[in-house]
Parts: structure tokens; C-alpha cells; sequence
């Protein structure tokens, strides 16, 4: 995504951030994570440790911030499911499975996650401007929360209403569009991330299979004095070198894929679901507007001014929120674009790059 | 026997290896180079072949005096390895040579194996290629190849027949190029039959592949799945393997039930074979007798050889057990990751066609060829090495019973040649017991008896000795034959990496520019 200092806003309060996640670490029954923030304008660097629930009501925060036009048709970033969290719902198996990328004994790799998260809000021109992202990502104590309450924004939750309200017809084409292609998107997204997912693990136990082999090779070489032997035991520890090598390119292989194009799918496919619940959002206005007529239409002339103050009230929040939202999709689609070219260059480079470096090994040292 | 060829004089022996150090160097880069620029011909064929045959250019000296004397030529041989090793890269360049001599038919049809005749079969084994090297042509060659298995016949009667065809110059075969088909029952029965002639005196037979009860079952009922037929190959591959095995042995190849076998398009049908026929029940109760006359015979060693060599194929056989057992893993991981690519490649592919973005779309649809060709490439090359690997170890696992097997023959001789001893013993006592006792008629049948077994007793010693020699013989060629085919194994390996290699970075190198052209 967008690189954090990279901002056209003119406020220089709002400059953009370099935020970085630097380390994980325990802290009795929690982690924390070690933050390094440095504002573009200034030089001032800031360090400090925040635990998740800070990062969660970061996002609570930036989700019902006050006097944002169209708040509502902005995607929010998504924001990585807690570590060590199990999901209930039916969804659970295949979300484990995408969020499990964070927690394949990698902290690394989740702490990148948190630092995606942290440069979207950053890079975004309305969310930057929360005083809560200031408070994150400037004060060394952490900021005071409240107890959030979990609406309608925090989980794609499927009461029948609410279904229903999902497939509900668009006025425009545009976002009618937008909405069958975020099913379909959303949908392949999350295959693709699983199956890449499942060939960096199986890559993974190739590379550990690979040790154990190059292990058992070593075995049984004690005496030299029988020629045959000596033979035998010379090829082994030779395939036992190349197996080692094998091994790491595995190793290297599964690392590069899982930080190129896997981080990419699994952020996107958390990123479709943004997009998803900011649709919904919107598609539940439109709900509002046309019952809002309907009332109108309906009211017994007592009521009619009333009804008429709350059509005029729907009809305006709609309109703010149809035009953030399409504002919102086209940079959104824009960064997806951008993000994927880059996952899937660096993937290639690097894959070239180990190949290369191993036929070079392999060239040189083949030779039993 | 005249050597058609001189040997050349130690020093250019050294020169040989030298050179073949270097070319060993320079083959791989020299192949690395010859494949980048024709990927589609992934033949290693050649390589191999020169860094073996430049082994066979330097022969011993002492090898080719053909002593009659056995033992002293091994323990030449021996010394002549060791001394060199250290600073040799292969031990086979050292490694004596096989004598160069032409195989004549009256020389081997004797029965009794000529010391002589043991190195020859060395040659077989890379004999094409090795027939381009060699300046003066000697032909003995001999290929076998099994292959076009069909089902024959239906239900739980059918049987998949196999076809054996062998090309060779040698003249004790009436034709040069013949073929025959056989069922695996055939090979059991011939095995069994070398078994049963060869194993008692010593020789190393090799096993034949094993039964599966499960395996053939699927192939009978017709089930048409890639398991059924990764088991037809499995057993032609095997089978092939057993037939070059049994050749190399140049007793074993001249024994007309093996020339029978490759030769005639009729072979009586071997039904003793069967797991569950009579005969077969019947091995399995001798096994058993065997295995508890084994724990009981206590041999007086007078040949440490002996013990170190039962020894060390102990600590072999656990070796190779533990990294077949490794390999296996890693095949079964090789597979896992082919599904798994394959799986993504379609993912990959559902996900660039409903991708509006024109670019991104052709981007990932590209993605998924090269993933989908990767995966082809991770089950043709990769996958087929550790494969070779896996079956490798397990056909020298079941070698190593047949050589463990060979031993205890030598001690059942022992004991049989110490039971004589005893009863002529007994014999004698019984003699002079008669002399005292003037029984002139008895008398003369207690000599007759002692002669008979003063007969058997010299005949246990000389057959024990017999076989020890045998054993020698055959444990030596045991020795070379092992490290020479786990060599070629792993070199085709090596080779075959460096191949997925190269492939991988052409697809990816093809893939980089679409994925340039995206924004």
C-alpha cells in the first residue's frame, strides 16, 4: 500500500507518518508490540509499546469518529484478528486458516501485518486526521478506553435481516457492479490465499524433511578402513551437502512467498471484506431512504413535515456516503492494483534469485 | 585368456583420474550450459557415461595378469584402492577395472565358476556408452528393457503380462534383439529356481521384486486410477531392475534357466509361486525351520573377514532402512506440494478471470501457467528422483537379506562339513569296537563306511571352503556394484536439480514482464 509519507495534505498537523513495528514481545499474558513513529515535518521519533487492544480501539475510534461527512462509505483498513483468537463461527476453519499466516510462529510476520494496518490509517487522508491516530502514534502512554462496543461494523454478522438488506436491488449501476464483483473478488480472494497458504506450509515441511534425510545420511559413517564403505559413506555426506542446500532454498522459498504474495492475499482478502461491510453499509442506507419515501408516501398529513425532515435527512446522508464510497473505490482499486504488481515482482525476483544461486551451487558442487 | 588390450602403466592411470577429476568439474558446468540453451532435452544421458567410462580406461595392472589365484587377486585389489582413496574424488577410478577380456561360451559353460570370469560382468552394467568409449570395440553388451504391461484376462484371474525384450551382441543367445512376454509369476519362478541352485554354494542372488496382495488386487477389479497404475510402474520398474541385476552376474547369466527365460516364447508356468498354493506354505514352514537352526549352529569363526563383514551389513542394513524410511517422507511431501500447486494454479486462474483490471487479470492468469507448469515440473523431475531413491534403498535392503542369507548357507556348510566329522568319528569307534569283537563280515561294511565318510568329510571341507571363496568373490563385487549404483543414482539426482532449476528460472523469467506491465 501507499507509502505513509507520501500525503497531499496541506495541514501540517496531518503530515504523513513512518511508522514501523519493530518487535514483538511478552509481556506476562499479553504481547506488545514496539513501535518506532516519526512524523515526515519533524524529527522527532517516538517510541513506545501498544497491545492490541490499543490497536483496537485505534479502530473503534477511527469507525464512529464524529463530523466526518460519509463516514460511512469509507473503507476502513482492516485490522488483523488477535493472535491466538478462535473464531466460533462457521467461517472459523477458513479464516484460521488465512489468519494462521500471522501466527505461523512468526512474529515477524504479524508484526508487519500491524504496520500495514497502521501506514493504511496513516496514508488515508480523512482517517489521518483522527486525533486518536495522533494519540497512538504520539503519546508514550497508551491511550485511556473505553469499553468498545461491538456494532454492526466490527463483524459481518448474518442475521436474516441483514441478508436480506445484502441483495437488495441498487439504484446505481456503478455500485451494483461493484458489489457482484466484490462477491465474486472477495470469494477467489480467499481461495487463493488458502491455497498459497497450504504450499508455503508444505514447502515448509519439505524443507524439514529434506534435514531429517540429510540427517539420516550422516549416520552409520564411522569406518573408513573398508574401501566400499568409504565409497559409500564419501556420496553420502555429498548428497547429505546438497540435500542441506535443497533444504534452505526450500526454506528461503517458503519465506519469500509467504512475505511476497501471501502477505498480499491475506491482506486483501481481509481488505475485500472492508470493502464488503462499507457496500453493506451503504446498501442499508439505501434501505433507509426508500422506507423513509415509503413513509412519506404513507404519512397521514400530521406527520408529513416529520417524515418529510427524515427523508431529506436519509437522502443527504446517502448522497455523502455514495460519493465518499466512490472516491473510496476508485483509490481502492487503484492500491489493490499497485500492491499486487509489487507482491508479484518481488515474488518473481526473488524466486529467480534463489533458483539462480542454487544452480550456481549446485554447478560447482556436484560432482560425487 | 588373451587380454585384447594392454594395460597401460600405472602412471596413466593417474593421468586418466586426473583428467576425469577435471571433467568431472567441467561436465556439470558444460551440461548446466548444453541444457540452457535446449531445455527441451533433458537427456543426462552422456554424463554418466563419461565420468564412469574414464574408470574403465585405467585398469589395474594386477587385474589383468589373471591369476588363477583368487584371494591374491582381491587382496591386490584391495590395496590398490585404499591406497589411492584419499585423494581420489570418486573411489571408482580407482577401483580395479574389469579385465577386458572377451567372453568366449566354452570357457563359462563349466558349472564351476572360474575366478576370472567375476570381473567381466562389470562391464555390462554401462555397457552402451561405454561400448562408444572403449578403442577397440569389444562388444559384449546386453540391455534388457520391460515394459508395455497389459492386462491379460479378467476378473480375478487376470494378470498383467509384461514385455521383455533384450538387445545384446553376445553369441551365447541365437539372436541379437528378442523379446518375449512374461507375467510376474515367471519372475518369481525363476528366481526361485537360481535361488534354490545358486544360494546353497554362495552366490548372492538377487531378490526378485516383492508380491502385493493389495496392489495387484486393484489392477485385477480394473480400477482405473493413477494409484493402480503408479503400481504397474512401480513393478515393471522393479522388475526391469531385478533382470539387470541377475545379468550382471556372469554365473547367473549363463544359466540356461535364465537364457530360458529371455529366450523361449513358451515358459512353463511357475505355480509354486503362489502365496497360498502348497509350496508355498511349505517355504514358509522351512523359513521358519531355518531361522531356529540358525540361532542354534555356534560356528567356530577361524576368518575374522567373515565377522566384520556379517557386521558391518548389520550396521548397512540399519543405515539404509533409516533413510528409506527419510526418503519416503520426503516423496510423500513432493507429492503434497504438486497437489498443492495445482490447486492454486486453478485458484490463481478463477481469480485473474473475474478480475476487471485488464492487466492484473492477463497478470494473473500468467501466474497460474507458470504455477501450473512448475507443478508439472516439481512431479516429473523431483518427485521421479527421490522416487529412484526409494526404490533403490529398498532393493538393496532385500539384497542384503539375500547376502545375509548367503552367510548363513556357509555356516550351514560349516556344520554340515562338522556333522561328517562326528559321524566318521562314530564310524571309526564303531570299527574298532568290530575288531575286537572279530566279526569279519561287519567288519568289512564298517570300512566301506568309514571310507564313505572320510569321502564326505573331505568333500564338507572342500565345499566349505568353496564357498568361502565364493562368498569372498561375491561379496566383492556386492561392494563395487553398491557404491556404483548408488553413484549413478545420485548423480542423476544432482543432475536433475540443476535442471528444475534452470526450468524455473526461465518460467519465472517469462512471468516477469507481465507482471511489469500490470500498472
Amino acid at each position: 500500500m501507499m507509502d505513509a509519507g507520501i500525503e497531499d495534505n496541506s495541514n501540517h498537523d496531518f503530515s504523513g507518518y513512518d511508522v514501523r513495528v519493530t518487535d514483538a514481545a511478552q509481556n506476562g499474558d499479553t504481547f506488545v508490540y514496539v513501535i518506532k513513529s516519526q512524523q515526515i515535518s519533524s524529527d522527532m521519533e517516538y517510541r513506545f509499546e501498544r497491545e492490541f487492544e490499543d490497536f483496537e480501539w485505534l479502530h473503534h475510534c477511527l469507525l464512529t469518529q464524529e463530523g466526518v461527512t460519509g463516514l460511512h462509505g469509507i473503507i476502513f483498513p482492516p485490522l488483523p484478528a488477535k493472535p491466538g483468537t478462535s473464531l466460533s463461527n462457521s467461517e472459523a476453519k477458513t479464516k484460521k486458516k488465512i489468519e494462521s499466516l500471522a501466527m505461523v510462529d512468526d512474529w515477524q510476520m504479524y508484526c508487519r501485518a500491524l504496520e500495514e494496518y497502521l501506514h493504511l490509517v496513516t496514508a488515508h487522508p480523512v482517517l489521518v486526521k483522527n486525533p486518536a491516530v495522533h494519540s497512538f502514534l504520539k503519546h508514550r502512554e497508551p491511550p485511556i478506553k473505553t469499553k468498545v462496543k461491538k456494532g454492526i461494523f466490527n463483524k459481518l454478522t448474518q442475521a436474516v435481516e441483514e441478508l436480506r438488506k445484502e441483495h437488495h436491488k441498487d439504484i446505481d449501476d456503478f455500485f451494483q457492479n461493484e458489489r457482484d464483483s466484490n462477491l465474486t473478488l472477495t470469494a477467489f480472494t480467499k481461495a487463493a490465499a488458502e491455497k498459497f497458504l497450504e504450499i508455503v506450509l508444505t514447502e515448509q515441511k519439505i524443507a524439514i524433511a529434506c534435514g531429517h534425510f540429510s540427517t539420516a545420511l550422516h549416520l552409520g559413517i564411522g569406518q573408513d578402513d573398508d574401501p566400499a564403505d568409504y565409497a559409500f559413506a564419501k556420496m553420502c555426506l555429498k548428497l547429505s551437502e546438497v540435500l542441506d542446500t535443497v533444504k534452505k532454498n526450500f526454506e528461503k522459498v517458503a519465506e519469500n512467498d509467504l512475505n511476497t504474495l501471501g502477505f498480499n492475499l491475506e491482506l486483501h482478502s481481509r481488505f475485500q471484506d472492508a470493502e464488503k461491510e462499507m457496500l453493506f453499509r451503504r446498501t442499508c442506507k439505501l434501505v433507509d431512504v426508500e422506507t423513509a419515501n415509503k413513509n412519506l408516501g404513507q404519512a397521514k398529513p400530521h406527520k408529513k413535515a416529520a417524515m418529510e425532515d427524515i427523508k431529506k435527512a436519509a437522502d443527504k446522508e446517502f448522497d455523502e456516503i455514495s460519493g465518499m464510497a466512490k472516491v473510496e473505490i476508485q483509490r481502492y482499486h487503484r492500491e489493490r492494483v499497485r500492491a499486487f504488481q509489487k507482491a508479484l515482482i518481488e515474488l518473481e525476483l526473488a524466486a529467480t534469485c534463489f533458483c539462480c544461486s542454487s544452480t550456481g551451487w549446485l554447478s560447482l558442487n556436484s560432482h560425487v | 585368456m588373451a587380454t585384447e588390450r594392454e594395460p597401460p602403466p600405472l602412471g596413466d592411470a593417474e593421468q586418466t583420474d586426473f583428467r576425469e577429476l577435471e571433467d568431472g568439474e567441467d561436465l556439470f558446468i558444460s551440461t548446466a550450459s548444453t541444457l540452457e540453451s535446449s531445455p527441451t532435452s533433458p537427456e543426462p544421458a552422456s554424463l554418466p557415461a563419461e565420468d564412469i567410462c574414464a574408470n574403465s580406461n585405467g585398469p589395474q595392472p594386477a587385474e589383468i595378469s589373471l591369476d588363477d589365484d583368487l584371494e591374491d587377486l582381491f587382496a591386490e585389489a584391495t590395496e590398490e584402492v585404499s591406497l589411492d582413496s584419499p585423494e581420489r574424488e570418486p573411489i571408482l577410478s580407482d577401483e580395479p577395472s574389469p579385465a577386458i577380456t572377451p567372453v568366449t561360451p566354452t570357457a563359462l559353460v563349466t558349472p564351476r565358476v572360474e575366478p576370472k570370469t567375476i570381473f567381466v560382468p562389470a562391464m555390462f552394467e554401462r555397457s552402451k556408452e561405454e561400448l562408444e568409449e572403449e578403442a577397440n570395440g569389444d562388444s559384449f553388451d546386453m540391455e534388457i528393457v520391460v515394459s508395455d504391461p497389459e492386462k491379460v484376462g479378467d476378473g480375478m484371474n487376470a494378470y498383467m503380462a509384461y514385455k521383455v525384450t533384450t538387445k545384446t551382441s553376445l553369441t551365447i543367445f541365437n539372436e541379437n534383439e528378442f523379446s518375449v512376454k512374461r507375467r510376474f509369476s515367471d519372475f518369481l519362478g525363476l528366481h526361485s529356481k537360481l535361488a534354490t541352485k545358486y544360494m546353497h554354494i554362495g552366490y548372492i542372488v538377487p531378490p526378485a521384486p516383492e508380491k502385493s496382495i493389495v496392489g495387484m488386487t486393484k489392477v485385477k477389479v480394473g480400477k482405473e486410477d493413477s494409484s493402480s497404475t503408479e503400481f504397474v510402474e512401480k513393478r515393471r520398474a522393479a522388475l526391469e531392475r531385478y533382470l539387470e541385476r541377475t545379468v550382471k552376474h556372469p554365473t547367473l547369466l549363463h544359466n540356461p534357466d535364465v537364457m530360458q527365460f529371455l529366450e523361449s516364447s513358451e515358459l512353463p508356468r511357475a505355480v509354486s509361486t503362489q502365496a497360498l498354493s502348497g509350496a508355498g506354505i511349505l517355504r514358509m514352514v522351512n523359513k521358519a525351520a531355518e531361522a531356529v537352526n540358525k540361532m542354534t549352529i555356534k560356528m567356530n569363526e577361524s576368518d575374522a573377514w567373515f565377522e566384520e563383514k556379517q557386521q558391518q551389513f548389520e550396521n548397512l542394513d540399519q543405515q539404509l532402512r533409516k533413510l528409506h524410511t527419510s526418503v519416503e517422507s520426503l516423496v510423500c511431501h513432493r507429492k503434497e506440494l504438486s497437489v498443492n500447486t495445482a490447486a492454486f494454479a486453478k485458484s490463481a486462474a478463477m481469480l485473474g478471470n473475474s478480475e476487471d483490471h485488464t492487466a492484473l487479470s492477463r497478470a494473473l492468469s500468467q501466474l497460474a501457467e507458470v504455477e501450473e507448469k512448475i507443478d508439472q515440473l516439481h512431479q516429473e523431475q523431483a518427485y521421479a528422483d527421490f522416487y529412484l531413491f526409494a526404490e533403490l534403498l529398498s532393493d538393496y535392503v532385500r539384497l542384503l537379506t539375500a547376502v545375509k542369507g548367503v552367510f548363513d548357507q556357509r555356516m550351514k556348510t560349516w556344520q554340515k562339513w562338522q556333522d561328517a566329522q562326528a559321524m566318521l568319528q562314530k564310524k571309526r569307534e564303531a570299527e574298532s569296537k568290530l575288531q575286537f569283537a572279530n566279526k569279519p563280515d561287519k567288519l568289512q561294511q564298517a570300512k566301506d563306511e568309514i571310507r564313505e565318510w572320510e569321502g564326505k568329510v573331505q568333500q564338507g571341507e572342500r565345499d566349505f571352503e568353496q564357498i568361502s571363496k565364493t562368498i569372498r568373490k561375491e561379496v566383492g563385487r556386492f561392494e563395487k556394484e553398491r557404491v556404483r549404483d548408488f553413484k549413478a543414482v545420485i548423480i542423476k539426482y544432482l543432475e536433475s536439480l540443476v535442471q528444475t532449476q534452470q526450468q524455473l528460472i526461465k518460467y519465472w523469467e517469462a512471468f516477469l514482464p507481465e507482471a511489469k506491465a500490470i500498472a
